[in-house]
C-alpha cells in the first residue's frame, strides 16, 4: 500500500503526468457532471410536479444520461441551408472548451487543483465571457430570426450582469487582498463565522453581495427565471434553434458546466471553499457538498418561477443590482480604512 | 408605445409564428412585423385544421350531429353539446325535465372549471412557469374521472340529448363532487397564494396588454376578456338558459382591462362554478333523466333559431336554419376565441413578443373551435 502511495506521489511530482492526469480528471469531472445533473433536474423537477421523473433506465434511472449520450450522438447533424458554416460549427466549441479551462485554476481542495495561480479569479472570469460569445456566435451563424433576437438578448443581458458580479467580486478582493483562490480560501477557513458571507466585519452589505452573486450567477448561466435567451415559449429555444445532436449536445453540457462553475466561484467567494462549517475535517467533500446544494437551489427555483420580461431583467440589474454593489464596494473599501 | 410604430423604417422584418410554436397551442399561425423585439403589424392566420363542421351540420340528421360538436372545442365540449341540444329542443318544442336541466348544469359547470385548469397550467408555462400546469392537470384528472364515470368519455363528450341526458347520474357521482368543491377550493387558495401573489406573475401581468372594452365592443369579443375589461355580460345571467336563474352567483368582473384583470375574471369564475355546483346538487330533484316521450326522430318546425350560452371562453351561439326536414338547411357557429382573436392584431401592435404572447395566452385560444 504504501509502495503505491509512493509512486502516485512521484507521478504527482513530475509536472507534465500530473497535468494530463488532471486534464483526464477535469474533462469526466465536467462530463459526469453534466449528464447527472440533467438527470438530477429531471429528477427534481419530476417531483416538484407530482411526477416521478426518468426510472426506467437502471435503479432510479441512473443510465438515463446514457441513453440521452447515445440519442444524441447517433442524431443525424443537420446544417441548415445558407448558414455560416465557420461560425455554426465552432460555437458549440467556444462554449463548451472555456467552460472546462475554467476548472483548470479552481480549487477543490487544499492540495487538488490544477494549477494554482495568482490570477486565478481573472482567468474563471475571462472564461466565462467567452461562453457568451459562442452562443452570440452560434445564434448569428444558424440564420434564424428567433435564434438573431435570441443573440441580442444575449449580448445585453451579459453586460447587465457582467457588471454586478464584477462589483461584488471586487469587493472580495479588496478583503482578502488576493486573486488567489487558493489564498481567498484559506482566509475563510475555521468555521462558518469566518465565511466571506458573514463577514460583517468588512462590509455590512456582504450577504447582500452574495444574493447579488447568486443573482448574477443565474442570469449568467440563462437558467430561469432569466432564461431569456433560451425562452422556450417565446423563441422555441434561442441559438440552439437549428442545433441537433451533439452540436445541441455541446450546448446543453456546457450549461450545466456554467452552472458548476458558478456555484464553485460561489462557494470559493463567500461560503469558505473547502472548509468545513464547524472547523473539522476540511476537504474536497465539504466543497462538493457546497457546490451540489448550491446547484440544487438553482434547480429549485428553475421549476418554480415563471420566467421575467426583458426589460424586467434589465430593470432588476441596472437599478437594483448594480447601485446595490456599488455601495457594498464603497462600504467595504471606506470599512477596510477605518478598521 | 406608439412611439416605436412611428419610427417605421425598413429595418422591420416578418417573423412567422406558427403554426408549429409552443406558445399557439395548436395550429394558429401569426405573421409578424417586428422591429426588433416590437410588434408592428400582426395578422392571425387560419384554416391549419379546418374541418367544414357546419357543412357537415346540413348532410346529417340532427342526431348524427351531436356527437360533433364535442370536436369543436376540446375543452368544454360540454357548452357545445347544450346549445346544441338547446337550440333545437327549442325549435322542436322538445320538454325537458326538470333533472335533466340540473344534470346539465352540474356537468357543464365542471366542464368549464376542467377548461379553466388547462388554461391556467398553459398560461403559466406561457410565461415560462412549468409545475403548475402539472397541478392544474391533477386537479382536472378528478373531473375527468367523475365525468368519465357518467358520460363514458373523457374529452369529447355526447352525453346530452333531445329531451334530457343519455344516463342519469348516481350517487357515487354526487359525492364524487361534492368532494372535489371541497378539494378545488382548497386548490384555489394554493394557486392563490403560490402563483397568483408571485413577484414575477404580477410584475408579468399588471398593467400588461391592455384591451379596453372599446375594442372588445367593436371585436365583438366576449366572455372573461370582456369581463376583464369591465363590461358586465354573462349568458348564463343576462341571457338565461336552462336553469341557470335558479342559482346564486356572481360575475367577476374586473375594470383594469389588462392581463392581470382576465387572468383574475378566470381564477373567480372556477369559484363561483364550485357554488353553481354546490346549489345544483343541494337542489337536485327526482323524476325522469330523459324525456320517455323524447322523439326518435327529431324534426324541428321550419324556421330560424338562434341561442347561445356561456362557454368557458365566451359567449357560444349557434343559429339553425330549419326547413323542416331531417337535417339542418344552415347551421352556422359563432365561437367566442373566433372574435376574441380578431382583437389581438390590434391589441399586441408596440407590444415586446413575449407581452403579446402573454396577451394571447389570456384569450384562452382553442384552435379547432377558430377554425371549425
Amino acid at each position: 500500500m504504501e509502495t503505491i502511495l509512493h509512486y502516485i506521489n512521484l507521478v504527482l511530482h513530475v509536472e507534465p503526468l500530473r497535468l494530463l492526469l488532471y486534464l483526464a480528471g477535469l474533462i469526466m469531472f465536467v462530463a459526469a457532471n453534466a449528464a447527472y445533473l440533467v438527470l438530477l433536474e429531471r429528477k427534481v423537477a419530476g417531483h416538484i410536479q407530482l411526477r416521478i421523473g426518468p426510472k426506467e433506465n437502471g435503479p432510479f434511472g441512473l443510465l438515463q444520461p446514457l441513453a440521452d449520450g447515445i440519442k444524441l450522438m447517433t442524431k443525424q447533424l443537420l446544417t441548415p441551408s445558407g448558414i455560416d458554416p465557420i461560425l455554426f460549427r465552432i460555437a458549440p466549441v467556444m462554449v463548451m472548451v472555456p467552460a472546462i479551462m475554467s476548472f483548470v485554476v479552481i480549487p477543490f481542495s487544499d492540495s487538488i487543483v490544477a494549477r494554482n495561480m495568482d490570477i486565478g479569479l481573472l482567468v474563471v472570469l475571462a472564461f466565462a465571457t467567452i461562453n457568451f460569445l459562442g452562443l452570440l456566435l452560434g445564434a448569428w451563424g444558424s440564420r434564424n430570426k428567433y435564434a438573431i433576437m435570441s443573440a441580442a438578448r444575449v449580448v445585453s443581458q451579459n453586460i447587465a450582469y457582467e457588471i454586478p458580479m464584477l462589483v461584488t467580486i471586487v469587493a472580495i478582493i479588496m478583503v482578502s487582498g488576493s486573486l488567489n483562490m487558493h489564498t481567498i480560501v484559506s482566509q475563510q477557513l475555521g468555521g462558518f463565522w469566518q465565511w466571506n458571507l458573514l463577514n460583517i466585519k468588512a462590509s455590512l452589505l456582504m450577504p447582500a453581495a452574495f444574493l447579488i452573486m447568486f443573482i448574477c450567477m443565474l442570469a449568467e448561466t440563462n437558467r430561469a427565471p432569466f432564461d431569456l435567451v433560451e425562452a422556450e415559449s417565446e423563441l422555441v429555444a434561442g441559438p440552439f434553434i437549428e442545433y441537433s445532436s451533439m452540436g445541441f449536445g455541446l450546448f446543453f453540457m456546457a450549461e450545466y458546466s456554467n452552472i458548476v462553475i458558478g456555484a464553485c466561484l460561489a462557494t470559493i467567494l463567500f461560503l469558505g471553499g473547502w472548509g468545513c462549517p464547524f472547523g473539522i475535517l476540511p476537504g474536497v467533500h465539504w466543497f462538493l457538498i457546497k457546490i451540489y446544494l448550491l446547484i440544487f437551489m438553482v434547480v429549485w427555483i428553475r421549476w418554480t418561477f415563471p420566467r421575467t420580461t426583458f426589460y424586467g431583467l434589465l430593470n432588476l440589474s441596472w437599478k437594483v443590482l448594480i447601485p446595490v454593489s456599488f455601495v457594498n464596494l464603497i462600504l467595504t473599501s471606506a470599512m477596510l480604512k477605518v478598521f | 408605445m406608439s412611439a416605436i410604430v412611428e419610427k417605421l423604417n425598413d429595418e422591420t422584418f416578418v417573423l412567422n409564428l406558427g403554426p408549429q410554436h409552443p406558445a399557439t397551442h395548436g395550429v394558429l399561425r401569426v405573421k409578424l412585423r417586428m422591429d426588433g423585439e416590437y410588434i408592428v403589424e400582426a395578422e392571425p392566420v387560419l384554416g391549419y385544421i379546418h374541418r367544414m363542421h357546419e357543412k357537415m351540420g346540413e348532410n346529417r340528421t340532427w342526431i348524427q350531429y351531436l356527437p360533433n360538436t364535442a370536436r369543436l372545442d376540446y375543452l368544454h365540449a360540454l357548452a357545445f353539446n347544450h346549445v346544441y341540444v338547446n337550440a333545437v329542443e327549442r325549435a322542436a318544442g322538445i320538454e325537458v325535465p326538470q333533472r335533466a336541466e340540473y344534470i346539465r348544469v352540474i356537468t357543464a359547470e365542471l366542464n368549464r372549471i376542467s377548461s379553466h385548469l388547462v388554461w391556467f397550467g398553459a398560461f403559466i408555462m406561457d410565461l415560462g412557469g412549468f409545475s403548475p400546469l402539472l397541478y392544474a392537470f391533477d386537479d382536472r384528472e378528478q373531473i375527468l374521472d367523475l365525468l368519465e364515470a357518467i358520460t363514458g368519455s373523457r374529452l369529447t363528450y355526447c352525453y346530452f340529448r333531445f329531451g334530457g341526458v343519455s344516463c342519469d347520474i348516481d350517487d357515487q357521482f354526487i359525492t364524487g363532487s361534492r368532494a372535489f368543491v371541497k378539494r378545488m377550493r382548497e386548490r384555489l387558495d394554493m394557486y392563490r397564494n403560490l402563483v397568483t401573489n408571485n413577484i414575477i406573475t404580477i410584475k408579468r401581468l399588471e398593467d400588461v396588454g391592455p384591451i379596453t372594452a372599446e375594442m372588445c365592443r367593436k371585436y365583438g369579443a366576449t366572455g372573461p376578456v370582456a369581463r376583464g375589461s369591465g363590461i358586465n355580460f354573462d349568458v348564463r345571467r343576462h341571457e338565461p338558459y336552462s336553469v341557470y336563474p335558479e342559482f346564486d352567483f356572481d360575475i367577476p368582473v374586473y375594470h383594469e382591462c389588462d392581463n392581470m384583470a382576465r387572468y383574475m375574471v378566470r381564477m373567480d369564475e372556477m369559484e363561483q362554478s364550485l357554488r353553481i355546483i354546490e346549489q345544483a346538487l343541494d337542489k337536485l330533484p327526482d323524476g325522469p333523466y330523459l324525456l320517455p316521450k323524447a322523439p326518435r326522430i327529431v324534426k324541428p318546425a321550419k324556421g330560424d333559431f338562434y341561442q347561445a350560452v356561456e362557454s368557458a371562453r365566451g359567449s357560444l351561439g349557434l343559429r339553425i336554419v330549419s326547413d323542416g326536414s331531417n337535417n339542418a338547411y344552415r347551421l352556422k357557429w359563432r365561437s367566442p376565441t373566433f372574435s376574441n382573436l380578431s382583437l389581438f392584431g390590434e391589441a399586441c401592435i408596440g407590444m415586446l413578443l413575449p407581452d403579446a404572447l402573454a396577451l394571447m395566452g389570456t384569450l384562452d385560444l382553442v384552435i379547432p373551435e377558430i377554425d371549425r
